[in-house]
């Protein structure tokens, strides 16, 4: 079978419970999870939940019907990495001296996502806002200086801006 | 006006005739409420049964079933009754007392967070956090249990809320719930597909699911079957779809089913399925039934189709919106030859069975007490050997015939007889357990007495757990593990400690006697029918 990521976006009714009630959905029936991040949208009564998942052809539809079966779920909407703008939010935290001060600065200035958010005497704290395979690089390339702690959302997706997006 | 009042009009709004249930401190003011309504009190001797009960009582009413039990173990007991009711897709409304609501979540006494616990058995639940809210809560609940792909509905409802003072009682109208809007239509394009299909298939057969049962759908189908001379199998939820000797009707598909049935399923050049899951007991190889075919697959939840087998023609919707659609359209099948080909099949059928003469042979006994059944009478199958026996053997003819089909809930048939003798005084039901299942309930005989419901109860008594033993005899050769029934009760003596008259049957003779005085007049009666504790079902 071949192994397919499909990104979510779930409309849901903003009420407590109802991310149990998705995630549960998830691994009740043996559906994978890759990233969730869940925010409120401009209509506060409505959450926006993105959900990246990957599995055969019959999993990927079956989880859309299945999520569209759950009735705190308004709408769901599905499009391949290709057909949506994704982005990722990390905070990373890495200790520096001297000899490793420049090549992170380095590293900073190669990817001009990156910004340096917050600094004291031996530690710096970096932001990256991109796309989740440039994070997962710029994780990669600070693994060989020093990594403290990293903290960072799930991806967040929309599609492609399009000639029939409709207007609410 | 408090919330428990507001809870009794919204049940009375409903047309909720009996509530099945047990109480508790924590949905005691409901049960003090519900005194002052017509409404009609049960007191179910565990609570999984309550469920079972109203899930009866759904069956025969179409209309969802109630129950009522308190908090904590009460809520969690009512659990394995409402898993049972999902699986089948019965329509329930099960209310639970939660503790006061500004302890919840301090696991104060009898405090269970219910409405987690059952999340993946319900079909939607609420936890009531505002009495005002109770109206507008119960309005949904029933539209939602009885609609589209029916099912339980929960709602937890802290003591504290079943107290407080209504402002206003005004029960709603209609529902708006903008995330649920369910297909019942199907869509023209796809009805015309499968009719254009239908003028081209050689051997069309219908395979009719418990859905076609839960939309009233059998009138619709019969006459549909009988304009085009189409073959009508059932799964085992959808017994009863037809009459069992219906000349169409080629009976039960599955590992448990008639070969006939199986045979006409994967030989036939179109499969139509009706409100039927495709799980795995109907169909074991779901690869086999597209296979060489075409397979329309008509359901109400768009998520069953494709789930265990990808159809050629999918199509959404109710199945009596459907096959009323169907009727409009005209066309002409031809499929006289394979309905002889199917009829020798039937004939060709080999009699199995070789049954012990010093035993009651199951088969025989429950062909015969079907048939000696009232036209309309309720036969309602336990759990194990004697379910396949009884689906195999019952002939169902203008009535129903219930049994949980998708859970396999031993101990179900007491308690589901008890809930449609309840909604259908008038109807004979007759409940056929094993004496494993019988352990389940029989505590229920109680309940039978004290509030006067006349269920006839048969026990095929072999003293195995024989549906396991069946599979540690071929599985294990004959090593058998925990299914020796020893220590069993004597049913003549407990059924006169419960006040019931009791019968027995050792063997065939005297079996019409027998059957005739159990079916006898208005009253339960228990029959322990003694079997061959070797006895197979196939």
């Amino acid at each position: 079978m071949k192994m397919k990521t499909r990104i979510y976006s779930v409309l849901v009714e903003n009420r407590s419970g109802v991310l149990c009630k998705v995630a549960g959905l998830f691994s009740r029936r043996c559906f994978n999870i890759d990233s969730l991040a869940v925010g409120e949208t401009d209509d506060p009564a409505v959450s926006c939940m993105t959900i990246v998942s990957s599995g055969d052809e019959r999993t990927i539809e079956q989880i859309e019907k299945q999520l569209n079966k759950k009735l705190d779920v308004i709408k769901v909407k599905t499009f391949s990495e290709q057909q949506c703008i994704t982005r990722e939010l990390m905070l990373i935290k890495v200790k520096y001296n001297k000899n490793n001060r420049r090549e992170i600065l380095e590293v900073c200035e190669s990817m001009n996502s990156v910004e340096i958010v917050d600094m004291s005497k031996h530690f710096m704290m970096l932001q990256i806002c991109d796309a989740p395979e440039r994070v997962r690089s710029l994780i990669t390339l600070l693994q060989t200086i020093s990594i403290v702690e990293v903290a960072r959302t799930g991806t967040l997706a929309l599609s492609k801006c399009g000639e029939n997006d409709e207007t609410k | 006006m408090n919330g428990a009042d507001a809870i009794i009009k919204c049940l009375e709004a409903e047309g909720v005739t009996t509530v099945f249930g047990y109480p508790g401190v924590a949905i005691c003011p409901f049960y003090n409420s519900i005194l002052e309504s017509e409404i009609r009190t049960v007191l179910i001797r565990t609570e999984q049964n309550a469920a079972h009960a109203a899930s009866g009582m759904a069956r025969m009413t179409n209309r969802p079933g109630v129950c009522a039990v308190t908090s904590g173990p009460g809520a969690t007991n009512v659990i394995t009754g409402i898993a049972t009711a999902f699986a089948d897709s019965i329509p329930l409304i099960c209310i639970t007392g939660q503790v006061n609501s500004e302890l919840l979540g301090s696991d104060v006494f009898q405090e269970a967070d219910i409405t987690g616990a059952v999340e993946s058995f319900v079909k939607y639940s609420y936890l009531v956090k505002n009495a005002n809210d109770i109206p507008r809560i119960f309005k949904e609940a029933f539209h939602i249990a009885n609609t589209g792909r029916k099912g339980p509905v929960l709602i937890d409802i802290p003591i504290d809320i079943q107290n407080a003072t209504v402002s206003k009682f005004k029960y709603p109208e209609s529902v708006s719930l903008r995330t649920y809007k369910p297909t019942v239509k199907g869509h023209a394009v796809q009805i015309k597909k499968v009719i254009r299909e239908l003028e081209k298939a050689k051997r069309p057969i219908i395979c009719a699911g418990g859905g076609v049962l839960l939309s009233q759908a059998e009138e619709e189908l019969r006459s549909f079957a009988e304009l085009h001379r189409v073959p009508v199998v059932s799964t085992m939820m959808g017994i009863g779809v037809m009459p069992t000797d219906h000349p169409l009707y080629f009976g039960m598909v599955g590992n448990n089913g008639k070969p006939c049935a199986n045979r006409a399923m994967n030989e036939s050049d179109l499969l139509i399925m009706v409100g039927a899951r495709v799980a795995d007991r109907a169909v074991s190889q779901p690869d086999l039934i597209t296979r060489d075919k075409v397979l329309v697959h008509i359901d109400v939840d768009p998520a069953e189709i494709g789930k265990n087998a990808g159809p050629t023609i999918p199509l959404v919707g109710d199945a009596k919106h459907i096959f009323s659609d169907f009727a409009k359209e005209e066309f002409v099948c031809c499929c006289d030859e394979w309905l002889q080909i199917l009829e020798q099949y039937r004939i060709n059928m080999m009699p199995r069975r070789s049954p012990n003469p010093d035993f009651v042979d199951p088969a025989a006994f429950i062909t015969r007490l079907s048939e000696r059944m009232d036209e309309k009478g309720v036969y309602v199958a336990d759990v194990g050997q004697n379910q396949i026996w009884s689906c195999g053997y019952a002939r169902v003819k203008e009535g129903k015939f219930l049994t949980s089909g998708g859970m396999g809930t031993m101990g179900y048939s007491i308690p589901a007889a008890m809930g449609a003798k309840a909604a259908a005084p008038d109807r004979q039901v007759v409940a056929v357990c094993g004496d494993g299942s019988f352990q389940m309930s029989m505590m229920e005989l109680a309940t039978m007495r004290q509030h006067d419901i006349p269920v006839k109860i048969v026990v095929l008594k072999n003293n195995y757990l024989g549906m396991v033993r069946e599979y540690q005899h071929y599985t294990y050769k004959d090593h058998y593990s925990v299914v020796d029934l020893s220590g069993s009760p004597d049913l003549e003596k407990l059924a006169d400690a419960y006040g019931i008259p009791f019968l027995r049957l050792e063997n065939m003779k005297g079996c019409d006697e027998t059957i005739g005085e159990f079916l006898q007049g208005d009253r339960s009666v228990l029959l322990e029918c003694l079997i061959d504790p070797m006895d197979l079902v196939k």
